[in-house]
Parts: C-alpha cells; structure tokens; sequence
C-alpha cells in the first residue's frame, strides 16, 4: 500500500469572514505527481501557504510522513522536507547561483567556507537529478527556464523530500515547460513527491498522477488523472459546463484601422525590447500577439497607446498617422479612437483604492460629460458605472465599492466596459484574462468577439496561446522583439510553440 | 490568490483607532511623568484642565489650531499627490516675507478687511512659489521632494534672517522683525464668540484667521473628492502609472499639487503675524510646518480629521503650557517629549494596533467587516 507523504485532515482557515478554506481534507502519496487545480480564489494558494508555514490553519491537521506536524514557519516546513517553487522567483538577481541555492542556508560564519562546502553538494545534486546548471552564473544572465531550475536546486539543496510548484509554467515556453515535466518526472522517480497547482488543465492531463479540483474555499473532487477528462475537470472547477473554445463565425475583415509602422522601442536601461516591427490590424478582425512573456510585447503595447515613448516609428489610425517618437500623450490617442486595456490592471489600467465609479472614467475623466466646469459630476458618473455594472455584470454590484474588494475577473471587466463602452475604432488588449476565473475569461471572450463582429479592429497580445489560438483571426508571434512569423488559427500548438522559442522560420515549417 | 484583509467598519476605522493610539500615547507619556517624580493623573488633569477648563484656555487651543489647520491641510493636499511635502515650515516662514511688505504697504491706508485679502493672496503666493521650485525640480529633474523642501526650509530661514535684520526692521530698531503692524493689519479676535457660551478672557490671539482655516479645509475637502483636478491628484498619488496610462501629465499635476500644499502653509503665517504679535519677527512659525504633517497623518489626510487633530495639538500646545508652568518638575521639554510620543504613536504607528482590531472584530462579528458580501458573490 502507498504511503501517505502528507495529510490534510479538516482544514480550516477563514480572513475576517472570508472562508478561503473549509474543511480541507486531501491525502498526497509519496513518490507521485499530485495535481491542484482550481479557479484564482479557489483556495489553492492558501491552502499551499498553509503547507508551508506563512498562514497557520484555524483548525485541522496536517501530518507529514504520518506524524502529525506542527508548521508554524516556512523553517518548520523546511525542516520537514517541504520545498516550495514560487510563482515568482524568489532569487537575488546580481547573485551566482552558488549563492543564490545557499542563501540562508550558510554553514559557517564566513561565507567562502560554506560555498566551497555547498558547491560540491549542488554538482551531486544537478547529477543526481539532470538539473544541470552553472554554479557561477549569475541569475539575472540566465533564462527564465534554467533560473526556475535554481529555484528547484534551492529546495533540493534543504532536503526537499516533498516539492509544491505554484503556476511553474507561467513565464516558460511550451518547450520549456516540457523540459520541466521531464525533470519532475525523474524527480518522481527518484522518489520526491510533487504537488503542483495551477489553472492549466492540459498540464495536470499531462504529467500528473492525481488531481484535486477546489472550489471556492472547499476541496470538491480528487480523480486519478487516467479517469479523468479536461472537460470533467472544468465543469468541477466551475460548477457548471463550460465552454473551453469560443464559438466565433467568419471574420469580415475590412479596411485597414490600425497600422503600426516601423515602430522601435527601448526598456529604461536602453535595452531594445521592440526592434523595428510593422503590422496592420483591419476592421472586423482580432489580431492576437502570442510569445513568451519579456519579447517585447509590453513595451509594443505601451508604445501603441502612448505611455511609453518610442524610439522610431508611428501608428496610423484611420489613416492619419500619430508619430509615437515624441511626448505622445494617451490622451490624444484616446480621443483619435483607440482604446487600451492595459496587461497590469492593478497598476495602471485601475487605481484599486478607488471606488469603484471613480475607475469608470479614469482615462475618461476630460470628458463633459463627467463634468461640470471644473468639478466632477457625481451623478452622471454614477449613473454610468451603475449601467456598466449592470451590462457587464460586475459584482458585487455597488459603485461605491472600493476596486480592491472586486475578485480579478470583476476588476478586468470594470476595465473592459469602461473602453469598450467608449465605441473606439480601435481596442487593445494585453493579457484580457490573466488572474481571471474560467467563468469570467468565457465572458470576456464573448465580448472581444462581439466587438470584433461590430466591425471593430481589435489587438490581442496574450502570453496564453490557448487564448490566443481561439480568440485570434490572424496570430502574429513575437520573439525578442521582432515578429517572426504570422499564422492562421489553424497553426498547431507546436508550430507556434517553435516560432515563439525563436526557432527559424524554415525548421518549423517542416 | 492574494491575501484577503478585513475592512473594518468607518467609526472604527477613523474614531477608534486613532482613540487607540492616542490612549497609548498618553500611557507612555504617563511612565514618563512618572519618571521625572511627578503625578501623570494630577499631569493630564492639569494638561485638559489648561486647554479646555477655562475660555481663555480654550481661545489659545483653537489659536494653535488655526495655524495647524494650514499647515495639515498642506501636507495632505501634497500627500493626496504622492508628494510628501515637508517644506511647510518653510514656505510658511517666506510667507511671512509677503505678509510683511503688504501690512506694512497698506496698514495706515487700508482698513483690515481688505488689508487681509491681500496678504492672504501674497502669503499664498510666497508658499506657492516657494514650493514650486522643488516641484519643478522634482517633476523634470527627479529631484527627491523631501530632500528639496528640507533644503528649502534653511534657505527660507535664511531668506528671512536676511530681510529681517535688512529692509523690514525698522532703521533705527535693535530688534531683527518689522514694526508693529497698526490697526489695518490687524485680525479681528473671536474670543467674543467664546465668551457668548458665558467664559471669560482677559487676553487671548484667537482671531478671524481661524475662519479662513475652516472655510480651507471645506475647499481642500471640495477640491481632493469633487474636481477634476483633485482626482487627478488622487490618480497620481495612488498609482503614477495609471495617471500616465490616463493621460495626465506629470509635471503638470505635481507642480499644481506642490503649488496649493504650499500656498496652504503660507497661509498659516497669517495667524501668528497679523493675527497674534501684529509683525513679523524671526521664527514666528516655530515648529508648526512638522507638527502639520503629524496632524494630516492622525487626521488620515481628510480635512475633517485634520480640524480634530489640529485642536488635539493645539490642545498640547495649550496645556503644555500650563502644565510646565504648574509643575515645575516637567519643563517644556517634556511637553515636546509627549508631543513627540503622540506623533509616534498616531502618525507613524497609525497601523500598529490595526491588526490587532481587525481580529478582533473578526472574531466577535464577521459580518461586521462586511467581507462575505464581497468574496463570496465574485463571478
């Protein structure tokens, strides 16, 4: 008989009078690959920060090995042989990956001691497991991929018996995040066991053993992933069935809306990150950008809609050219029809200590509408945000609400209704669905097709190509900072997964 | 996911807590009577009983209130921006400049109610100007705004030294300050309003400065949440990115933010000058620009809470006073001692006991924190 690696029995943990988790019951068996998926809100991550150390249940047990276990820290969960891989990686950038893996793990007092002490444990360590990495490299030099790796190293290195990875595949391409399922899988059979959370459900079909499936605070379902089908674990996820592909007709594409003309850009440090790309968006269809995230597509779209300044190049809308080199002002391209739904909502597509009607006019707030003279008209902004909520339907409906309090998938759509209800010619899109639940990405779908059938142009850059392969008319891939290629929707997975890893065109046409 | 946090109700969260700090304040400060050998009970009775037990305790309260109220409402306009402005002491004391040169242009041929308009406009725009400078610098040249209007308070005081041993003072006077302003630059007082609720007073500088205290919070109030401009502002402060994604121009928004804070704290020197010595002498604003940013911090930057933190400082000002002179063992350094503990403990602890509350309120009413209405229902 297996044995249990760790127990969860009666999890409870609640914040003020949210029940993030109720009654959590789950039961992980040593040496396998153990899959969490749920909905943002779920409960998944807390439950995991349960698991190790930074919250303490309200009630419930947990046993590791069969003992029951007290964790009160991430140092108690350590010392159990709990290792955890962060979402976002928890590495000192201008360090070599020697002293990354040691940090805080030092042996001696004088730090030349410990290294020479740690590196030979980190080369039997790459051995054992086939993470091969530079022990001297410095992390910022190195690709997300391998610092990912480091990452593992680093929970290896502290005796991690038992590995949590938290969305590890959210900054990797396709082709990297293969090379990370293979390097679990050895894991696996070296005997660690792994928990993994994430929201993708073609990963856990892939590489996991077992699937848990939460919903919103509660543990609903664990299904041996062979008897198991996506379709299955979406409807448990949400509830209810939902649709994973949008339906969409024809696109009608007309004339030309948006034209983006030799357009360079360059990052603060004055590192080229868009390096000389034109394209055209037409009336009636959705272009989508797909690439792995930092090619370029932030700082493309922040070009496009003014907020930052490029080196060269221009966009033509409705066939009057705007010049993007000098202090092109959001402003004024929001006035010539183009909207902007910015990829960080939280930062600069909303202010999340307002209420939520003062972020229906934010970009907005020139309008006469929403004025009169020199002071805002309250009513009349209200008035608007209460239709929006209503024809979006945001919830909790209350525009006084502050933003903050709106789950992620309500925030984007105070941000999507507030620019699609401007009627703009042109709408851009970064990321429409990240951290928003599968209920509200089918929504936001729907409505992105619906502008698209209104004859409008719309731009989609999306490091989801699950989003952007349905969504899209026509795919353009992006990769440091150029755009390598252009496909139809039919572009297999593959085929675009090659062209976004920078492969040349003519290998992955074959 | 991130982490949910519990509201707390609005009572608790702009009347109990900052209760809470104050009561802590007045604890510690209470050890520290103890340790001088005096009473801390006989020391705060004293300390309530100067400031509020008679009228004319009363008139001197709301007279350091007035100045304040200016020097609050500064700080938290600017901070409504993002800017941390504490340059009050110093575009208050420049005003003093203004102040100065308009009483004595127009003192012996105005009479007061339009001498007043006018040094409300030149101190106004002496502030103004003087932080418009760090502004400047601050939006087209990174300059940090903390380090230029603490810059600017020394050159400020610098400025005046040399105006007052200069052309202001008088040719044949000793004295580095101007000459008695005459009776068109000077303040009506409202201690009559005082003595209508039956107290008396023999003398006390509360005056008509602290009106226009009143009617500033109402237009700070009605500028930060009811114009154009002030959600501007807001934008900014709260998030620069999401201003420059909304199209407002950076240098613009912090040189106008930077412009009202400071006309705001020269507004302040009004009180002191025409309203209280009736010239302009050297350090008059003594310390007021650094107490603002501890009134707008305790007032959570709202002119309402900024009017209620002005009194409780003008309070400790007051009786402090009477204390120091009623019991010797704690001299004025101690009033500075307890002042500092409440600017401790309500400005830059304000959350240090706001945890503690939010558990405890989650614990005797979850509802209360309201919290299950809004997660719960998300789509």
């Amino acid at each position: 008989m297996a044995q249990a690696a760790i127990e969860l029995i009666g999890i409870n943990k609640s914040f003020g009078a949210v029940r993030a988790n109720r009654d959590i019951n789950l039961e992980i068996v040593r040496g396998t690959i153990h899959g969490i998926v749920g909905e943002n809100g779920a409960g998944k991550s807390t439950l995991m920060s349960i698991l190790y150390g930074f919250y303490q249940a309200d009630s419930g047990e947990i046993r590791v090995g069969g003992q029951p276990a007290s964790i009160k820290s991430p140092n108690d969960a350590i010392a159990l042989g709990i290792g955890m891989v962060h979402q976002h990686f928890m590495l000192v950038d201008n360090f070599t990956v020697l002293e990354n893996v040691i940090l805080g793990a030092e042996s001696d007092a004088l730090l030349k001691k410990s290294i020479a002490k740690a590196r030979s444990e980190l080369e039997r360590l790459e051995r054992e497991y086939g993470l091969e990495v530079d022990p001297d490299a410095i992390i910022e030099e190195l690709p997300v991929g391998l610092q990912q790796r480091v990452e593992i190293l680093k929970a290896l290195y502290r005796g991690a018996e038992i590995l949590i990875l938290d969305e590890p595949t959210g900054v990797l391409t396709p082709a990297e995040a293969d090379h990370l399922f293979r390097i679990l899988k050895q894991l696996k059979e070296q005997g660690k066991t792994i928990l993994l959370i994430t929201h993708k459900l073609r990963e856990i079909m892939a590489i996991t053993d077992t699937v848990s499936v939460m919903r919103q605070g509660t543990m609903v379902a664990t299904r041996e992933t062979k008897k198991t089908t996506v379709e299955e674990l979406a409807e448990l996820m949400v509830g209810r069935r939902v649709l994973l592909r949008v339906e969409k007709g024809e696109a009608e594409a007309g004339g030309v809306k948006l034209a983006v003309k030799n357009l360079t850009v360059k990052d603060s440090r004055g590192v080229t990150m868009v390096d000389d790309i034109s394209f055209d968006v037409r009336a009636g269809e959705i272009v989508g950008i797909a690439g792995v995230a930092g090619n370029g597509q932030s700082e493309m779209l922040e070009a496009i809609s003014g907020i930052r300044r490029a080196v060269s190049g221009s966009v033509m809308l409705d066939g009057k050219p705007i010049d993007l080199t000098g202090a092109a002002d959001p402003g004024e391209l929001r006035d010539r029809g183009l909207a902007h739904v910015p990829e960080d909502r939280h930062h600069v597509g909303l202010v999340l200590a307002f209420e939520e009607n003062e972020n229906s006019i934010l970009g907005y707030h020139d309008d006469p509408r929403y004025l009169k003279g020199p002071f805002l008209n309250i009513d009349a902004i209200r008035d608007d945000a209460k239709d929006r909520i209503a024809k979006y339907d945001i919830r909790p409906a209350d525009c006084r609400l502050k933003t903050a309090n709106f789950s992620g998938g309500n925030q984007q759509k105070i941000v999507l209704a507030r620019e699609m209800e401007q009627d703009p010619g042109v709408l851009i899109v970064g990321q429409p669905t990240r951290g928003v639940d599968v209920g509200a990405i089918e929504f936001i779908h729907k409505r992105l097709i619906a502008m698209r059938d209104q004859g409008k142009a719309v731009l989609v850059v999306s490091v989801e190509l699950d989003e952007i392969r349905s969504l899209s008319d026509r795919i353009l891939v992006m990769f440091a900072g150029r755009i390598v290629g252009e496909r139809g929707p039919e572009a297999t997975e593959g085929e675009l997964g090659l062209l976004m890893a920078g492969v040349e065109r003519q290998e992955a046409a074959e | 996911m991130s982490t949910p946090y519990a509201k707390l109700p609005a009572w608790a969260d702009y009347g109990l807590i900052p209760v809470i700090n104050l009561a802590v304040a007045f604890v510690v400060a209470g050890f520290v009577v103890l340790l001088v050998g005096e009473n801390p009970f006989r020391a705060a009775a004293v300390l309530v009983e100067g400031a509020f037990g008679r009228g004319q305790g009363i008139a001197f309260t709301l007279f350091y209130a007035t100045t304040f109220i200016f020097s609050g409402l500064s700080v938290a306009v600017a901070a409504h921006c993002g800017l941390f402005n504490i340059g009050g002491e110093g575009q208050g004391y420049i005003a003093g400049l203004g102040i100065g040169i308009v009483c004595l242009a127009f003192d012996s041929v105005l009479p007061w109610w339009l001498t007043f308009p006018l040094a409300i406009i030149a101190a106004a725009a002496m502030g103004a100007l003087w932080a418009l400078i760090p502004a400047y610098l601050q939006a087209k040249r990174g300059s940090h705004i903390v380090i230029t209007t603490i810059m600017f308070n020394f050159i400020a005081a610098s400025v005046m030294v040399y105006a007052l041993v200069g052309f202001l003072k008088p040719a044949n006077s000793m004295a580095p300050q101007t000459r008695t302003f005459l009776d068109g630059a000077q303040l009506p007082k409202l201690n009559w309003v005082i003595e209508l609720f039956g107290a008396k007073i023999r003398s006390a500088p509360f005056n008509i400065s602290f009106l226009l205290a009143l009617a500033m919070a109402f237009l700070v109030w009605v500028l930060i949440w009811r114009t154009k401009l002030g959600y501007e502002m807001r934008t900014y402060g709260h998030s620069p990115k999401a201003a420059r994604y909304a199209g407002i121009s950076e240098t613009r928004i912090i040189i106008v933010a930077m412009m009202i804070s400071g006309a705001l704290a020269g507004m302040m020197a009004l009180n002191p000058t025409m309203g209280d010595q009736h010239n302009v002498a050297l350090e008059f604003v003594s310390g007021a620009g650094f107490v603002g940013i501890a009134v707008a911090l305790m007032g959570r930057l709202h002119p309402v809470g900024i009017v209620l933190a002005a009194i409780l400082f003008g309070m400790l000002y007051q009786g402090g006073a009477e204390l120091a002179f009623e019991m010797p063992a704690i001299s004025r350094d101690m009033i500075v001692i307890i002042q500092g503990l409440v600017i401790l403990f309500a400005g830059a602890l304000e959350h240090m006991f706001r945890p503690y509350v939010q558990a405890l309120f989650a614990s005797f009413s979850p509802r209360s924190v309201g919290m299950e209405a809004i997660k719960g229902k998300g789509a």
